[in-house]
């Protein structure tokens, strides 16, 4: 089976008693796909998404990638991407550093990486504005370089959690559209986590409902 | 094996660093004071008891409690209405004279007790008051060392003092006096407990200051344990006083965190704004109260200056200049230009140490958890013992040859003793500007490929350098300064500048008082320079973060 599958994944947060945020959730990803993962604030699909990154260790479940199980790859080595709700830049770097953050994990070349960058920026729209300071930037174009900065490394997988959530509603509607054009364009496997229904509809081609740690 | 077993594992050997370093310079020394302390041959509880028991320890007990009783007294009587003139009254220049009033705070307890040896001595300007090696003198040094805290603490809580309480009360009939005594007092109350708990626990454990002023005729258990050790050779006693010491700290570091706990309790969180301008009616509050804390904190500082320049024919800068001479050999083997060259390396290797320490703690306590709480509790340890107990427990301990490796008289053991003493300040500022950063960012960071050692790098190490570059100044600070465990392990062929200051304090001739005061000035002008470097540093962490 290609692509990301996740089979029966727990996820258990320790306290007295601990709390299940995720009972068993199982689901598919094919390679070029987008799939939405829609439930209400809490029902742990937030969970759902850093176990299967791999910022959050499950209890039980197994995550493979093209049929090789990845459950014990630490993260930084699984080659999957995310996409915070606000962004998470680094505050000390300036926008095409931030994009070129993974490049340089990956040990790139510095031309290649500079191409690399400006292409990326070209695509999600903010061409030119490599030099600037991510402080200084609106909502809506942090999240931008905060999605330029996770596909620069090229995922496997590009995880989004609730991207757009921080923006206001008319930024939304356009920017979910465009996102899922950038996606769309990338050629990247992406499983997006997000509470609008309609959200959902514009960017994924299958929508999973989730609610109270389980998948419908 | 599982991730989390992997993670904890190298949690774990992360913290042998620290864990190993304390283990080795703080509480095997501690240790061994309690065992010298306890035991001669065997179990020898009749032998502490007869310690204890002295007439010489009763004495140096009811000296401690009454300096500390004194000195707190001292301090909360000039510093609450200090606190209501640059507090809770608004004028122009209170600033400068706040940030004026901290910096004794800043000084090491040398420079303090050379600037009253040198006021109070018998050819200094207060010279007629035969103050010199009295109670008044140490009860007066104890006060501008410590005037400060309360001045911050009280301040803070007067300025936040909401003054709706106060109109209240007189519209229900109660005159100024009234409101003061039922309402602003009882409103001030735990702040100024706090501050008193704190105070009492740095007089109790002054040294420096006691030692110098009180010479041989005011002795306190800190000064005591020196005495036993350096002229009475009688290691067992200095042991059985440690542990009375350690006891006595204990208990006053348990009533200052329950005069803090209610403190918080009582200040609820709520900013509030209680200033109000200054009126012409309080300048017969604010000008006797400015102007003996003027006097208190400016005329020490004065006389320092004065007489380091003070020659037997009037006015010159030979004193200085004999700095960087061969004093006699009965008084120092060295220059005291030497000893400021041992002095800065020492505090170098110190803070270096402390801060590469600190470091690997603040980054193991970022994520709280039940064991980075431990590690928290032990790293905190030296904050509750007095440094003249780490001083001798380390020379207890270290020398004789430790694995094999001789360590008698190593010159290295002083700043391990200042590392020591500087930890638990390098932690907590380390610390919360780690927990400030944003967990997710080093998520973002692991998910673009950086792995564990590169998002440290990367990200933590980044937003970080500033504050450790406040903490390596806090260190070198202290450490320059540290008087009361250098004392014990520096070798007599290498002093420190304090210990160098200390040994001509109490030599005769103006030749050597003179130089005393010169290198005092000296040692005071390099620690307010670190100190207003490393507070200008932490001015631009707080606009980073």
């Amino acid at each position: 089976m290609s692509g990301l599958t996740v089979e029966d994944l727990r996820v258990e947060y320790p306290g007295t008693p601990p709390v299940l945020a995720v009972d068993g959730a199982s689901l598919t990803v094919a390679p070029g796909e987008t799939v939405a993962l829609l439930g209400p604030s809490g029902c742990g699909k937030s969970s759902l998404l850093g176990a299967i990154v791999g910022i959050v260790e499950p209890a039980a479940g197994r995550v493979r990638w093209d049929g090789e199980d990845v459950t014990e790859v630490p993260v930084h080595r699984r080659g999957f991407g995310l996409v915070f709700q606000d962004g998470q830049l680094f505050p000390h770097r300036s926008v095409a550093r931030n994009v070129a953050f993974g490049l340089e994990m990956a040990g790139v070349a510095r031309e290649e990486r500079r191409a690399r960058v400006e292409e990326l920026l070209e695509m999600v729209g903010l061409a030119g504005y490599g030099q600037r300071a991510v402080t200084a930037l609106s909502g809506g174009q942090r999240q931008r370089v905060a999605l330029a900065r996770s596909l620069a490394p090229r995922p496997k997988l590009l995880a989004l959690d609730e991207p757009l959530s921080s923006l206001d509603a008319d930024l939304r509607a356009r920017l979910a559209v465009e996102v899922r054009d950038i996606l769309h364009a990338a050629g990247t496997a992406a499983l997006v986590v997000t509470h609008d229904p309609a959200e959902a509809e514009a960017m994924a081609s299958r929508v999973l409902r989730m609610s109270a740690g389980r998948i419908q | 094996m599982s991730l989390a077993a992997r993670r904890s594992l190298s949690w774990w050997l992360l913290a042998a660093v620290p864990l190993a370093f304390l283990g080795l310079f703080f509480l095997w020394p501690l240790g061994s004071v309690l065992v010298h302390g306890l035991f001669d041959g065997g179990f020898d509880a009749a032998g502490t008891w007869a310690v204890l028991a002295s007439s010489r320890t009763a004495d140096a007990v009811v000296t401690t409690l009454g300096l500390a009783l004194a000195g707190t007294a001292g301090s909360v009587a000039l510093g609450v209405p200090c606190a209501y003139v640059l507090y809770r009254l608004r004028w122009r220049g209170q600033l400068t004279v706040r940030s004026l009033v901290a910096v004794p705070f800043v000084l090491p307890t040398v420079v303090v007790a050379a600037a009253f040896s040198a006021l109070l001595g018998r050819s200094g300007p207060l010279g007629f008051l035969d103050l010199d090696q009295s109670v008044v003198a140490i009860v007066a040094a104890l006060v501008f060392y410590n005037v400060s805290v309360v001045v911050r603490v009280v301040g803070g809580a007067w300025a936040g003092l909401d003054p709706s309480l106060g109109a209240a009360a007189a519209t229900l009939g109660a005159d100024r006096r009234r409101v003061f005594a039922h309402v602003t007092v009882p409103a001030l109350m735990p702040a100024i407990a706090s501050a008193a708990s704190v105070v009492f626990l740095f007089c109790a454990t002054a040294f420096g200051v006691v030692l110098v002023l009180g010479g041989t005729r005011v002795r306190t258990l800190e000064t005591e344990i020196y005495l036993q050790v350096n002229q009475f050779l009688d290691l067992r006693s200095a042991a059985v006083l440690s542990i009375l010491q350690m006891a006595f700290v204990a208990l006053a570091l348990w009533l200052s965190a329950a005069a803090r706990r209610r403190r918080e309790r009582v200040a609820g969180g709520r900013a509030l704004d209680g200033t109000r301008p200054f009126r012409g009616a309080d300048a017969w509050v604010a000008l006797p109260t400015l102007l003996t804390l003027g006097l208190l904190l400016a005329l020490p500082l004065y006389s320092l200056v004065e007489r380091s320049l003070r020659t037997i024919d009037g006015y010159g800068i030979d004193h200085y200049v004999a700095l960087f001479s061969e004093p006699g050999r009965t008084v120092l083997p060295v220059t005291v230009a030497q000893a400021a060259v041992n002095s800065l390396v020492t505090a170098a290797i110190a803070a270096a140490v402390a801060c590469v320490v600190g470091q690997l703690v603040a980054t193991l306590l970022t994520r709280r958890s039940r064991r980075s709480g431990a590690l928290d509790a032990v790293v905190m340890l030296p904050l509750g013992v007095s440094a003249v107990v780490v001083g001798l427990g380390m020379l207890l301990t270290l020398n004789r040859p430790v694995l094999g490796i001789d360590l008698r008289g190593s010159w290295w053991l002083v700043p391990m003793a200042q590392a020591v003493v500087a930890l638990p300040l390098v932690v907590r500022t380390l610390v919360p500007a780690a927990r400030a950063i944003d967990p997710r960012l080093r998520a973002a960071a692991a998910t673009l490929g950086a792995s564990p050692w590169r998002v440290w790098l990367w990200v933590d190490w980044v937003l970080l350098r500033r504050a450790f570059g406040l903490a390596v100044g806090f260190a070198f600070a202290i450490a320059l300064g540290e008087f009361g465990a250098t004392t014990f392990v520096a070798r007599p062929d290498r002093p420190t500048l304090p210990t160098a200051i200390y040994r001509l304090l109490g030599r005769p001739g103006i030749a050597n008082i003179g130089m005393a005061f010169a290198a005092a000035v000296v040692l005071a002008v390099m620690t307010a320079a670190i100190m207003m470097v490393s507070e200008r540093m932490r001015t631009q962490v707080g606009a980073d973060l």
